[in-house]
């Protein structure tokens, strides 16, 4: 029993991080169908922003309480960036996008091989988060892992919330079900775009924070973990975060089962048959936007 | 049975009826026009006709049951549309348009091969809808009626027997429209057409029949004079239409 | 009918005429290895340059079909009954596992190099097509699939090398590979293979069936209405570049000597789209020249400084795709471009 909670727990904390790497794109790639493949070193900017502040401030928590805004900023920022210079002439072009944001992930990796040196650096993480939480007498959890769960949860609540309640959130929902209509009804299109891709990669910014606590920080940690953030959001389903969600968790679950009872190399297999096998079933993943176009 | 038979047929997104139980029977070698209001389901029937949209009740044609098969199927059963919007392949040539459009049946073996003559079938299309002398032109280079033309001469060569033509005057000039008229009448020797219009002049050219569609439902069916003079007709569609035409 | 013949002609002097001649062994040696990636190019080409279909994941019809030459030719090396030499290194088994047996024979394994991932391409090309998977769906599947792929080799040590792949190949079917003769040998083989493959998607291009992938291709959706299932037409070409995939792969591992997971997970396999991306996607040679010359320009420039080659990838994924889409062969011949369009069917206004 202790073995099956520790599982699932372990399988939980392993779905939080894909939440959190995924989110984000579950607002550019699902809300408006750009396939950034940079979104893995938006993410390592993030990680990269608790490091260089950490060389500021000494305090382990504050620096990294002070990286959540500043690497949702800085990542923000970069995506910004990149939809002004090339994602926007390329909308109608989804593959070549997805093509030229590759190209974009490897300049920045090479800057950062450039600028941080190849290898892995380090950083500290705040004392309250180095221990674990005992749950019954053989099943503890590891701070930190709580701490994403809950920094996971809390950013998906705030882009809910942001996407139900504001202004904002109504055009960008408008701007996804209908561009042109949006368009003229006299919404801004660009700049609800520019904003959509900011929050999106800003969203990166903060799951590289959540990254160094549980792992190492380099120049290709973007890489190997962009694979399966899509895969989070295409099986979710585009255009609604719910379907995002519950595929984190349940592929995060389904690979720590798997690997506990097999190995990890016989579970990148079984879960990617399980995925083609479930989109036999629900080929536009698992919630979709019901729209009358036959895209 | 023969012609196209529908009986209650309902189409919804997402609870919203947008075809709710139209009972429609198009004999063979009819042209019937439909008409009606922006929403009253004309385009979602052709949809669900052609297996686009997922519908419920029954359609016929030729005494086979439509609904339920796959796009593909319902076409090689002879039945053909067009689009509201001219939906060519652009970068082929007219003649590759047409070519494929003739060839679903052809074996892995002739699809191999490369295309040595222009089948007679293709031959007689491109003459049939006047695009002979621009053949190896690309189909996006064509003007907007001419690649209305291409649409209807692609159901010409996939030996389509019924025609569902979904607004194919809409944007041509007079003239266009004129050449449209007459190739609908000379096509009506031996096809099942129907047109999806609103253009109230040349329904009354060239309409045999006329069914009168609102708000997802069959509001009145028979000749133009019979429908025009129907007052429920007057009421909903033709008073406003009419002026809309003028 | 008569250009492209001259074309022909002219490739087929310059790769088995003039490379030999001018270039010593070393470099004809890496030229083979550069012709192994123009065919997995020219596959790539039809798949997505004629058929749409992006795949990220050549490298696992690749690396199948490199394995499997590569587990033939370790167990020739090793000769008959004695396991291969890496088997023996980690000593967890007794005998040859019961799915590297086939191997041994040289036919069995000749035909699986290519028929092995075709077969793979069909099964999960039946599977997502059928379902509609397209697009970015299908770029990310795919690419999946090649992670997957490449951390299943990684994990089964014992039996597939692992990391280190299949390494240190000597012979091949009985020829000494370090014999410089035998080098040259297995360069012609590559550039006939080349021109072979070329040969072959020339004829699909032209046929009946090429104009129809192209349909496809601009109107997955139209070509329903035609009487067409787009599904299997698409499944021909994807399944077709698998296995030009899988013949390359066996013809590096000769010209290589080595096969690894390394060579075939998600970075090389986007890598080997670059190439014709840069040659001109729906061009019959400009993937092949592309796919050289990138590979070309990555041993020159990586050997002087790696951080600028890095760069200058980076560059060569931006510039070409959003300046030249359809690449230098759209600057060579003066008909517009191929530009890949959104398959659109008007989505109407009014229900």
């Amino acid at each position: 029993m202790t073995l099956v909670l520790s599982q699932l727990f372990t399988g939980i904390s392993i779905g939080a991080v894909l939440l959190l790497i995924a989110l984000g794109l579950s607002l550019t790639f699902g809300q408006m169908n750009v396939i950034n493949m940079a979104h893995g070193e938006l993410i390592m900017v993030g990680a990269y922003t608790v490091y260089v502040l950490q060389q500021v401030i000494s305090g382990a928590g504050w620096s990294l309480l002070i990286a959540l805004p500043v690497a949702f900023a800085v990542a923000g920022l970069i995506g910004v960036l990149l939809e002004v210079s090339l994602i926007r002439r390329l909308y109608l072009r989804p593959l070549d996008t997805l093509l030229v944001t590759w190209g974009v992930s490897l300049l920045l990796q090479q800057l950062a091989r450039d600028v941080f040196g190849a290898p892995n650096v380090q950083t500290r993480a705040p004392e309250i988060l180095t221990g674990s939480i005992r749950i019954t007498d053989d099943l503890a959890i590891s701070s930190s892992r709580v701490f994403i769960l809950v920094l996971a949860l809390a950013a998906v609540a705030a882009v809910t919330l942001v996407l139900r309640t504001t202004p904002l959130g109504r055009r960008i929902r408008a701007v996804v079900q209908n561009r042109d209509l949006a368009a003229v009804s006299g919404l801004a299109t660009g700049r609800i775009d520019r904003l959509t891709f900011f929050i999106g990669s800003g969203l990166a910014g903060i799951a590289g924070v959540a990254l160094t606590l549980i792992g190492p920080i380099g120049p290709a940690m973007g890489t190997n973990i962009i694979v399966n953030a899509f895969l989070v959001v295409v099986v979710g389903g585009i255009g609604q975060l719910k379907g995002t969600v519950i595929v984190a968790f349940v592929l995060g679950v389904l690979q720590s089962m798997v690997e506990y009872t097999t190995t990890t190399s016989v579970a990148s297999v079984i879960v990617f048959v399980t995925i083609v096998a479930f989109l036999q079933w629900r080929p536009q993943g698992l919630f979709t936007l019901r729209t009358r176009s036959l895209a | 049975m023969s012609g196209l038979t529908i009986r209650g047929l309902t189409v919804t997104f997402d609870g919203f009826v947008a075809v709710g139980g139209v009972d429609l029977d198009i004999p063979d070698g009819d042209v019937r026009f439909i008409i009606g209001p922006n929403g009253a389901g004309k385009t979602t029937l052709i949809d669900a006709v052609t297996g686009l949209a997922r519908a419920g009740g029954s359609v016929t044609f030729d005494g086979q049951e439509l609904l339920g098969r796959k796009v593909h199927r319902i076409a090689r059963m002879g039945v053909g549309r067009t689009f509201q919007t001219a939906t060519v392949f652009e970068e082929l040539t007219v003649l590759q348009n047409l070519d494929i459009a003739a060839g679903w049946a052809r074996g892995p073996l002739t699809l191999l091969r490369t295309r040595r003559a222009v089948p007679p079938e293709v031959e007689k299309a491109l003459e049939t809808v006047r695009l002979t002398a621009v053949r190896d032109s690309p189909a996006g280079t064509l003007a907007h009626g001419q690649k209305q033309w291409l649409e209807i001469g692609m159901l010409l060569v996939q030996n389509a027997r019924l025609f569902l033509l979904d607004e194919p005057v809409a944007g041509m000039s007079h003239e266009e429209r004129d050449a449209t008229g007459e190739l609908l009448g000379l096509l009506s020797a031996d096809h099942t057409i129907v047109v999806i219009e609103h253009d109230m002049d040349f329904l009354r050219r060239f309409a045999r029949t006329v069914t009168v569609m609102h708000a997802g439902k069959v509001l009145s069916e028979g000749t133009v004079a019979q429908v025009q003079a129907d007052p429920r007709v007057q009421e909903v569609y033709l008073g406003h239409a009419v002026g809309e035409a003028v | 009918m008569r250009r492209p013949l001259i074309g022909f002609g002219l490739a087929a002097v310059a790769l088995f005429g003039v490379a030999p001649l001018v270039l010593g062994d070393f470099r004809l040696n890496l030229l083979a290895k550069y012709l192994c990636l123009a065919i997995v190019a020219v596959g790539i080409g039809l798949a997505w340059g004629r058929g749409g279909m992006l795949t990220l994941g050549q490298g696992v019809f690749f690396g199948l079909g490199g394995y499997a030459m590569a587990m033939h030719l370790k167990l020739a090396d090793a000769g008959p009954g004695e396991l291969p030499d890496f088997m023996q290194l980690y000593g967890q088994l007794d005998e040859l596992p019961w799915w590297w047996r086939p191997f041994a024979n040289p036919v069995f394994a000749m035909a699986a190099t290519v028929l092995l991932p075709m077969l793979v391409a069909l099964l999960l090309g039946l599977l997502i097509f059928r379902r509609r998977v397209r697009g970015a769906y299908f770029a990310i599947l795919s690419q999946a699939l090649c992670a997957a792929f490449a951390i299943f080799l990684i994990g089964q040590q014992g039996t597939t090398g692992g990391t280190n792949g299949l390494t240190d190949i000597r012979g091949f079917f009985g020829y000494d590979l370090n014999d410089p003769l035998n080098r040259r040998t297995v360069y012609f083989i590559i550039a006939a293979s080349l021109l072979a493959v070329l040969a072959l998607t020339w004829q699909l291009i032209r046929s009946r069936y090429g104009e129809l992938l192209v349909a496809v291709r601009d109107g997955e959706e139209r070509v329903r209405f035609l009487g067409y299932d787009p599904a299997n037409v698409k499944l021909v070409a994807y399944v077709a570049a698998a296995g030009m995939a899988g013949l390359a792969g066996a013809l590096f591992v000769p010209a290589v000597g080595i096969i690894s997971p390394a060579l075939i997970g998600v970075v090389p396999s986007i890598e080997f789209v670059i190439g014709v991306a840069v040659g001109g996607r729906a061009s019959l040679v400009g993937p092949a020249l592309g796919a050289v010359a990138v590979a070309w320009a990555k041993t020159a420039l990586s050997e002087r400084a790696p951080s600028a080659w890095t760069y200058f990838e980076g560059l060569l994924f931006i510039l070409p795709i959003v300046f030249l889409p359809g690449g230098l062969a759209s600057l060579a011949r003066l008909r517009p471009s191929w530009r890949r369009r959104q398959a659109r069917i008007p989505a109407e206004a009014t229900p």
